[in-house]
């Protein structure tokens, strides 16, 4: 390979990367779909709003990887990737207007082609992609050469566009739910029922760039006055901080819809069911991915002892809940025995067979006459506090909230306790936790357990806000979103769950296109944040100090 | 009395038979080596005293107590405390919880102060990295805080296996050193080592143990002098 080859080798390969990317995306329908929304109404589609994305990113690297530090041949660079990207997709469009594809790929429609043409036919269509590409390399190319400060801007503040935009199914309705002048006026200014106005995301990024540059001069000062502050005036600091956070929890679903209420108390579920995942394989290490087993325990217990159907036992929703959490308990001990000899992918192959030996039971007509069946189990009653009929997903939500802050609370005081430092030592190192005098025989049976145990609470909860159980609401979907969300929110970190949470499971539920790509859009983001956040997004310190110690370490011997 | 003792032990991996019929005594405030090459049963036996694996016959007794019905988590509160072979620090955790968690047993937390104190001492690196990774530190490092955390369960008897394995010469003899030092001031040592030479040197019995027995036995000066051991463990 002579010298002039290797300098637009990056270029080339990286845009080629980009160009698959973008065409696959395009082909299983994501563009397409993702194109009846818009971030900027009339402006940009979201679907398109992706593809320029993924081509700016891929030129950005490609400057970033040019072998030389010359500044033109990296921004020539990024300028081929982009190039290579648009040629890719300009290729795949003439291809597919020319020649019926589409019995082989489905997703190569014309309406695709017309999104990616910027809606222009023939030859200026084509020209106009090309041209595409090649502004989104120069615009990477371009960013590369930025100083930290005007890149950091640029980019954060088109990341603010592209998540207001994305949000606007959340944001509008709150706003609206005022229903005050100013507000709504503000409201029509920003948005239209499609996506921000031009006038509204222009808006947003002078108020963004205004802010930020406000915080970027000051952030020094006000950390330093902070850490300057007496050590009790800080934490009294944080005490307020923390109301401030309480009243917002508590006043959160009066400003919410009826629709983001639900998702939120779907966001809920998955806290808990995280929360105990988290004990599990964060704190013990047990890789269990039959864990939607215990919900489904919860549930059916709650339904059988409540629902008039079947036995008829008319308990009400508090006497059956801790009923329900001891057999959770009690199944995760069951689990447990037969495990316990088992470690890493072993153990993930068991509970994952455990998983849907208890789905299969439940569906099977054998078991029909005690559980339901296929059928399941409905006219599960709501919770009823004092009289007051839990029947609103909000009122769902308080229900949710006061578990979710038990469960946090007893999790933090596990951590700390001897309990908590022996799975430690377990998830380090089984022979030798062993050989500091740990019993692993009741360590990992007390972490499945109580694992467990939070799965049946989030299970009951869950049977009572529905009022129906079916089989086929515990499929090993549930597991697996679970393990994403402790992986993704960051493995052994209470806040990152509840990130974890919101992203994984409440996004798809307010962009309702994502739905049908869930999966792919989670394998996407497993892979992204496995490679450039393996600690996850809002880490445990510990892990961020196991992620990044040669560095830490290397500052500590300098300094 | 002996303080432990192996009396015909066997043992068992599935049906290869790794100890046969092995007798082994440890006096009060001895050093004792069991050298033997790789595979001859050394760490076996170890694993046999702090119960990871049960003899299929035999028995071990702990001042004159029968181990056999205790499990491995048990036998460590009776005072028998294993240092394992590669030393096997907690990586991700740091060097304090290291400590902590050797001590993991214990209820008597002043104590637990006391021991921490004189382990930082004894090893001062560890003092001067108590909040850092146990993982990044150094071979030699790692080798004195596995010893360290051994310390902290306050053990009657110090089982270590093969403590110089991977270590740079120079810290080996530094390693050797602590043990003395630890023998110094009362401390019961069984050690396991392939360094047949060091091990003979430091300890005052010996045994050699090969293909599952103990071929030899002696004090540790004669061992130094035995043609066969000399040819055998010592490369002469």
């Amino acid at each position: 390979m002579t010298k002039a080859q290797s300098l637009w080798n990056q270029g080339v390969k990286i845009g080629a990367i980009g160009g698959v990317s973008v065409l696959i995306i395009s082909l299983i329908g994501m563009v397409e779909s993702f194109g009846k929304r818009d971030i900027i109404a009339g402006v940009l589609p979201m679907g398109v709003a992706i593809a320029l994305i993924i081509s700016i990113l891929a030129a950005y690297m490609a400057a970033k990887k040019t072998p030389i530090s010359d500044k033109s041949i990296q921004f020539a660079n990024a300028v081929v990737s982009g190039l290579v990207i648009s040629g890719f997709l300009a290729a795949f469009v003439m291809i597919g207007r020319s020649f019926n594809i589409r019995e082989m790929l489905v997703g190569a429609s014309p309406v695709l082609y017309s999104i990616l043409t910027g809606g222009v036919a023939g030859a200026g269509g084509i020209f106009l992609l090309l041209l595409t590409g090649l502004l989104c390399g120069a615009f990477a190319g371009i960013l590369y050469m930025l100083r930290d400060l005007p890149r950091r801007l640029t980019v954060n503040a088109l990341l603010t566009i592209f998540i207001l935009g994305l949000l606007q199914e959340l944001i509008l309705p709150i706003l609206k739910a005022w229903d005050v002048g100013m507000i709504n006026y503000l409201a029509g200014l920003f948005y239209t029922l499609n996506g921000l106005t031009p006038v509204g995301a222009i808006l947003s990024v002078v108020i963004f760039c205004i802010l930020y540059l406000l915080w970027n001069a000051n952030q020094g000062a006000i950390k330093s006055k902070y850490a300057a502050l007496p050590k009790e005036a800080r934490k009294k600091s944080q005490i307020a901080a923390l109301i401030v956070l309480a009243v917002i929890l508590i006043v959160l679903p009066q400003f919410l819809g009826l629709f983001l209420s639900e998702v939120i108390t779907i966001v809920g579920l998955y806290v808990l069911l995280g929360l105990g995942l988290n004990i599990v394989v964060g704190y013990a290490g047990l890789l269990d991915l039959g864990y939607v087993a215990f919900f489904a325990i919860g549930s059916y217990v709650v339904a059988l002892l409540t629902s008039p159907q079947i036995f008829a036992f008319g308990l009400n929703f508090w006497q059956a809940l801790p009923i329900a959490v001891i057999c959770g308990i009690l199944a995760g001990v069951m689990l447990g025995i037969p495990v316990l000899k088992m470690r890493g992918d072993y153990l993930a192959i068991a509970t994952l067979g455990f998983g849907e030996i208890i789905r299969i039971l439940v569906l099977s007509d054998f078991l029909r006459p005690w559980l339901g069946g296929a059928q399941g189990i409905g006219s599960i009653p709501n919770p009823n506090l004092f009289g007051f009929q839990m029947v609103k997903p909000q009122h769902i939500y308080y229900l949710l909230l006061a578990g979710i802050i038990l469960v946090i609370f007893i999790s933090l005081r596990l951590k700390k306790s001897k309990i908590g430092r022996a799975w430690m030592a377990m998830r380090e190192d089984e022979d030798v936790a062993q050989a500091m005098g740990i019993n692993l025989v009741a360590t990992k049976l007390l972490a499945f357990a109580t694992g467990a145990g939070f799965s049946a609470l989030s299970g009951a909860i869950f049977a009572s806000k529905i009022g129906s159980v079916y089989p086929h609401s515990f499929n090993v979907f549930i597991s697996i979103n679970v393990v994403c969300i402790v992986i993704i929110g960051g493995i052994g970190s209470l806040p990152g769950i509840v990130v974890g949470a919101a992203v994984l499971m409440g996004l798809p539920e307010l962009l309702r296109e994502f739905a049908e790509y869930r999966m792919f859009v989670y394998g996407v983001a497993l892979v992204i944040v496995m490679l450039l956040r393996p600690e996850g997004l809002l880490p445990e310190a510990r892990h961020k100090m196991e992620f990044h110690d040669e560095t830490e370490a290397g500052a500590k011997t300098v300094a | 009395m002996a303080m432990l003792e192996l009396r015909n032990v066997h043992a068992h991996y599935g049906k290869i038979h790794a100890l046969k019929d092995i007798s082994i005594t440890v006096n009060k405030g001895e050093i004792v080596t069991l050298i033997g090459g790789n595979g001859a049963g050394k760490s076996t036996t170890l694993k046999t005293i702090s119960g990871t694996l049960k003899p299929s016959a035999g028995q071990i007794f702990l001042d004159g107590e029968d181990l056999g019905a205790y499990p491995a988590h048990e036998i460590v509160t009776k005072g028998i405390v294993q240092v394992p072979e590669g030393r096997r620090v907690f990586g991700q955790l740091t060097v304090l919880e290291n400590l902590d968690l050797g001590a993991f047993t214990s209820k008597d937390k002043k104590r637990d102060a006391g021991t921490i104190e004189k382990i930082f001492h004894m090893f001062p690196r560890l003092a001067e990295r108590s909040k850092q990774l146990a993982g990044t530190l150094s071979g030699g490092e790692q080798q004195m805080l596995a010893m360290g955390r051994a310390l902290m369960a306050a053990p009657k008897i110090l089982l270590l296996d093969e403590p110089s394995m991977g270590l740079a010469p120079v810290l080996v003899d530094s390693v050797f050193d602590t043990i003395k030092a630890l023998h110094a001031e009362g401390t019961t040592i069984l050690l396991v080592e392939q360094n047949a030479r060091m091990a003979l040197k430091t300890a005052s019995r010996g045994y050699v143990i090969q293909t599952g027995k103990v071929i030899l036995e002696d004090d540790a000066k004669k061992l130094l002098e035995n043609e066969m051991v000399k040819k055998a463990y010592m490369g002469d």
